[in-house]
């Protein structure tokens, strides 16, 4: 029975990674945003096989309110053994090019709140010497593109922190994973036109638990988008600035 | 977004809203002003049940809420699928009262068609294995109905098609199982006469179905493979998950053409040799044999199908089904593979559609002549006292529809005195009359 937190855990991965986490009988700490929706995913785990769930609302805003909040949680479930963070929003591109305000909130959900609880979660672990720390980034981080860089210079900043992370905690035997889903049919990504390449946050919550169990440290999913970014990461800038990506 | 039903025909531009919690759902119910909603599960009823300018996805309200060991009930948020429950509930040995057959279904939806299965005729339909539902009406209030409260409210919206309101939760009793396998007995029926012999000779079998081959004609008008079914008491518990095949794009339309499905016909009648034959089966090819091959629905191509289910009363004998088919073969444009039931007793909701008789089920590929033809067919089947089913259908007419429901008037007054008419409507339901 592993303890396991989950911060953002009513976005849509983190739902299905809590259901995987609840069938295997693990016990849970839930936060999010929405305090109505977390008691019934609460519920729900339960229902499906969870050891304990309990649960604390919480702001990405609020960087020291959430360290703290995340401590209590430890504490109350007396350890950690997985922590997910999952959290995060879809910034409308074209807004935040009008506005810098807009970018920099953006970039202080999806990056600076993530390192801000990575900074907690690193020395708490590193203490215990024992933890995984799995953060979902995404494909879009690997490379600037037009239609979503500020999406992109989060997720990038997130991915290049995880990777500094890890290597500090490898002594510690600490594992950290970076995950980096592509195209995802999720209540975030409901405008898009979903084509060839999408696939359900169920496919990808198993990836997870995949790639958690086998102490794998960055995670392509599904798989086929490591050859897909190895090749665009390739490209050289002065064709890849030209494309209409 | 533009959206559709199972036989993707009709389709329409509309706005669909997906509620995460009750207050979201509150003001998706409320926000729309005068505008009419429907809700909608996950879109397998095949016409335009679920189509309105304005729906309201339940696919976010998919929580499993609490389940009681001691009586089997399960209380879930109508979004769950049946799918969902059977991966939760039969490693934990528990099925199912009552499916249909696709499990790709929400609980919602299973109540508002008020679906039936395999073993109608001992279990009758979904909404009797119901034991209260949540219900939100039309300025955002929930009730709690069941047969004890509000019963006309509950009555009304069990087989409703999602016109009495926006179902929230609802719990269901699970009925225990001691293994996930099937014993299956296939035989194989010459005629209609011996397929309906064998249904009434296997009367107490648990599950009964038959598949059959409507193209045929002459002495082998109506043969059929009959599928009988009982729970195994050996075997273990796995949900099975087998790799499914997805049809990955639309196919072109004369794809289904009455020689391939001929073809297809005449393969599947004799893939068995003897008369008889038994296997031991996973639930999962028992009860859901289409689900293994995804959104087969695009075999149709862009144009879409139609699908037809009637039933008549058993009065009207093997001659009114025989009748039916005749028409059906000589039009050579029947589905392969059409499905024979023989259902029970019928019950008190007013919309529900089996009644104690016989029941076809079929797809008809949109062709030149196919609405004549299905109007022919609906002449026949009220003739005979029988009614289509709602949940498949695209194109019925509003006469035809209140003929075979008589207690449509009843329907209609609980959804006034709920309050209900104004806001809860549909394409169908527009079509209907309703």
């Amino acid at each position: 029975m592993r303890k396991v937190l989950i911060i953002g855990a009513t976005s849509a991965i983190a739902e299905a990674v809590a259901r995987r986490f609840a069938g295997s009988g693990d016990r849970l700490h839930l936060m999010a945003r929405n305090p109505e929706r977390l008691q019934d995913l609460a519920r729900d785990l339960r229902v499906r096989g969870a050891t304990a769930v309990d649960c604390s609302p919480f702001d990405a805003k609020d960087h020291a309110g959430t360290a703290s909040i995340i401590g209590q949680a430890i504490q109350s479930m007396g350890g950690l053994d997985v922590v997910l963070i999952a959290h995060g929003t879809l910034p409308d591109q074209k807004a935040c090019e009008a506005s810098f305000d807009l970018t920099l909130q953006e970039l202080d959900t999806n990056a600076i709140s993530v390192m801000g609880m990575l900074t907690y979660l690193a020395n708490y672990c590193e203490a215990h010497r024992h933890g995984t720390i799995a953060v979902i980034s995404s494909v879009a981080g690997d490379r600037g593109r037009q239609s979503n860089y500020v999406y992109g210079a989060a997720k990038g900043a997130v991915s290049v922190f995880l990777q500094g992370l890890r290597n500090r905690l490898y002594r510690s035997g600490v594992r950290v994973l970076t995950i980096k889903p592509g195209f995802v049919d999720t209540p975030m990504t409901a405008s898009f036109k979903k084509g060839l390449l999408w696939v359900s946050p169920e496919t990808i919550a198993r990836g997870i638990e995949a790639a958690i169990a086998r102490g794998r440290d960055v995670a392509y999913l599904p798989r086929f988008w490591l050859p897909i970014m190895c090749v665009i990461k390739m490209i050289p800038e002065r064709i890849f600035k030209r494309l209409g990506l | 977004m533009e959206l559709c039903g199972w036989g993707r025909y009709p389709r329409i531009e509309a706005e669909m809203t997906l509620p995460a919690t009750r207050p979201e759902a509150s003001a998706a119910v409320t926000a729309s002003g005068s505008h009419t909603v429907i809700p909608r599960g996950l879109g397998r009823s095949y016409g335009d049940s679920s189509l309105a300018p304005r729906v309201i996805g339940t696919s976010r309200l998919n929580l499993m809420l609490d389940f009681d060991a001691a009586s089997g009930h399960l209380r879930c948020s109508a979004g769950a699928s049946l799918a969902d429950v059977l991966e939760v509930f039969v490693p934990r040995g528990w099925f199912l009262p009552v499916t249909p057959g696709t499990r790709f279904v929400s609980v919602g939806g299973a109540i508002a068609s008020d679906v039936h299965g395999k073993n109608h005729h001992l279990e009758g339909c979904f909404s009797q294995h119901v034991v209260e539902l949540d219900l939100m009406l039309a300025d955002g209030r929930v009730v709690t109905c069941s047969r004890s409260r509000h019963p006309d409210l509950f009555h009304a919206t069990c087989g409703g098609m999602g016109l009495t309101g926006l179902i929230l939760e609802a719990t269901i009793r699970l009925r225990p199982i001691r293994s996930a396998y099937i014993n299956q007995t296939t035989l194989k029926a010459e005629n209609l006469q011996q397929v309906l012999e064998f249904f009434e000779m296997h009367r107490r079998s648990t599950y009964s179905v038959a598949w059959i081959d409507c193209q045929a004609t002459g002495a082998s008008l109506g043969r059929s493979l009959l599928m009988l079914g009982e729970h195994a008491d050996d075997g273990d518990l796995t949900v099975n998950r087998r790799p499914s095949l997805s049809v990955p794009c639309d196919m072109p339309s004369p794809l289904m053409n009455r020689y391939s499905i001929g073809a297809f016909n005449f393969l599947y009648y004799h893939r068995t040799r003897a008369r008889q034959t038994a296997s031991r089966v996973h639930y999962e090819p028992f009860f859901y044999p289409l689900d293994g091959l995804r959104n087969w629905n695009r075999l149709y191509g862009r144009r879409g199908f139609v699908q037809y289910q009637f039933v008549i009363p058993t009065a009207a004998g093997p001659q009114g089904v025989g009748g039916i088919l005749k028409k059906i073969s000589e039009s050579r444009s029947g589905s392969f593979l059409s499905v024979l039931k023989v259902f029970g007793r019928e019950n008190e909701n007013p919309l529900s559609f089996p009644l104690e008789g016989y029941t076809l089920a079929l797809d008809f590929r949109i062709g030149a002549g196919l609405f004549d033809l299905l109007n022919e067919l609906d002449a026949m089947v009220i003739d005979h006292g029988g009614r289509l089913y709602l949940t498949k259908d695209s194109r019925m007419s509003e006469s035809v529809f209140k003929s075979g429901y008589p207690r449509w008037k009843e329907f209609q007054d609980v959804r006034e005195k709920y309050g209900l008419r104004a806001k809860f409507s549909s394409c169908q339901s527009q079509r209907l009359g309703l």
